[in-house]
């Protein structure tokens, strides 16, 4: 479960304020909204990147908003990847579990778990630079699972991917999150995307967020 | 594409003879020419001037030998305590907004513009100054056992006041270049800022480190003024590759004086290859 209650957050002179929001537990959530309205800003909050001055963020019941990114249990994926220069696909994935200083065994296990759920069995040993753009997000992905988080943060996961990458990502997120069960946030700009994928669907629009039914009228 | 039929000024060039680069190349090079003929003839000056035999008779003084031995102790010495605040300097100027920022970055600056003997005479001044009966020299000298000024120490602290400006600012342009997202990401997945630090953005900086590195060491190589004001150049104590050339030629030897140049430029050489092969910003 995420609950946000009345949160505001500045970052240079752009401001979020008093935003409200409650992703019910388990479910699969989309979050849209024109560009510049602040949706990469409200996540990067909620994962504790950027700097909250009022308002509070409860995940499972628990205030979490003075808490370090570190501590959130937040499994998230940026809108720009952001895999690590120079590790392979095991070490991506096995490094949140390397700094919470798992056993040997159990990273091993556990990443290969992961490499099977994100098919990346295959591309293991592989560095970023010999992956493709769908290939990194999954890498993405499954760094973001491993720990098994509380919750997942997708930042416009697909949005640099080709239309039948962009099936088969979004087919995996979805198969995923029903295996897992984890509470998921997704943004998104595609009102497709949010229809094939919400549970429950937020927009967010001069600063407002509100949640809309699956028949309300797209945005534009 | 249609031609422009409103009067104005027309849209292509009308071409009557072909236009040439050539002249711009010609004098980017003529230009570029001047300061590599002068360094080379410099250079080829200095193997004229002595002989194999002269350089080989230089080196095998036992003064001119402990000069190289403390030269390349000290540079080293000062490289890596050059590193070793460079490496947390350029991180903090690259990452961070924090009151005192700009004076932080002015003071890091300021060996690149102050005269070498000011800095020479303001570590002696400081480590001699009269504080209330109290002095940084005597109290390091005579309650520590440790003595600096003068001393192979002080040759160390000058060539690393310098040099450490240099490799901050390697460090800098390298963490600047380094996406700080990675870190950021990292810091979601259970890193502390130290373990982002030092897991993420320090792997990514190596090519960097090993060129600041590299700077700090040419640098301190040909430090001279402060080492001559602040440690002296006493034979076979104080010594290094660059006052031997000073104390050489100061008392007329001056083919000794050259041969020891070219060993120094010799080894710089070798430092230059280092940096362009080492890579990252100060190498390109």
């Amino acid at each position: 479960m995420i609950k946000l209650q009345n949160l505001s957050v500045q970052t240079g002179s752009f401001i979020l304020h008093n935003i409200s929001l409650d992703v019910r537990e388990g479910t699969y959530a989309t979050l849209m909204g024109k560009n510049g309205q602040g949706k990469t800003t409200l996540m990067e909050a909620i994962c504790g990147l950027r700097t909250v001055t009022a308002g509070t963020i409860q995940i499972n019941s628990v205030d979490i908003t003075r808490w370090l990114p570190g501590d959130r249990g937040i499994g998230y994926v940026p809108q720009d990847l952001v895999v690590f220069p120079g590790m392979t696909t095991y070490d991506q994935i096995a490094f949140p579990l390397k700094i919470r200083r798992w056993p040997r065994r159990m990273i091993s296990d556990r990443v290969s778990e992961v490499a099977v759920l994100l098919h990346l069995t295959a591309l293991l040993s592989r560095r970023p630079d010999e992956l493709s753009g769908g290939q990194s997000q999954r890498v993405a992905i499954g760094r973001a699972l491993s720990f098994r988080p509380r919750v997942l943060m997708l930042d416009e996961p697909v949005s640099s991917l080709d239309q039948q990458a962009k099936n088969e990502t979004l087919s995996l997120l979805k198969s995923i999150q029903q295996q897992v069960g984890v509470t998921t946030l997704h943004i998104t700009h595609d009102e497709k995307e949010a229809g094939r994928m919400a549970d429950q669907r937020f927009v967010i629009d001069n600063g407002t967020l509100s949640e809309q039914s699956s028949l309300a009228s797209p945005i534009h | 594409m249609s031609p422009n039929t409103s009067g104005d000024a027309p849209i292509l060039r009308n071409v009557t003879k072909p236009r040439s680069d050539v002249a711009f190349f010609i004098g980017l090079s003529a230009f570029s020419s001047i300061y590599v003929f002068l360094i080379v003839a410099m250079l080829v000056a200095d193997v004229c001037f002595t002989s194999w035999s002269n350089i080989i008779e230089t080196l095998l003084k036992r003064e001119v030998q402990a000069a190289i031995r403390l030269t390349f102790l000290s540079c080293t010495a000062a490289s890596i305590l050059s590193i070793w605040v460079a490496i947390p300097f350029g991180y903090l100027l690259s990452r961070y907004r924090f009151p005192g920022r700009s004076f932080f970055e002015a003071v890091a600056d300021v060996p690149f513009v102050l005269p070498p003997m000011v800095i020479g005479l303001s570590l002696l001044i400081l480590f001699h100054l009269n504080i209330y009966g109290w002095e940084l020299e005597r109290w390091l000298r005579d309650d520590l056992g440790f003595g600096v000024t003068f001393r192979w120490p002080a040759v160390v602290l000058a060539q690393f006041v310098v040099a450490c400006a240099f490799a901050i600012r390697t460090m800098r342009v390298t963490f600047d270049q380094i996406n700080p997202r990675a870190e950021e990401v990292a810091r979601t997945l259970g890193c502390t800022r130290y373990q982002s630090f030092s897991r993420v953005a320090l792997p990514q900086a190596m090519r960097g480190i090993v060129a600041a590195f590299a700077v700090a060491w040419a640098r301190s190589f040909g430090e001279f003024g402060p080492i001559l004001v602040f440690a002296g150049s006493t034979r076979m104590r104080t010594e290094v590759l660059s006052t031997t050339v000073y104390l050489e030629w100061s008392v007329g030897n001056l083919s000794s004086a050259v041969a020891v140049s070219l060993v120094m430029v010799l080894i710089a050489s070798l430092v230059l290859v280092v940096i362009r092969f080492a890579g990252g910003p100060a190498g390109r």
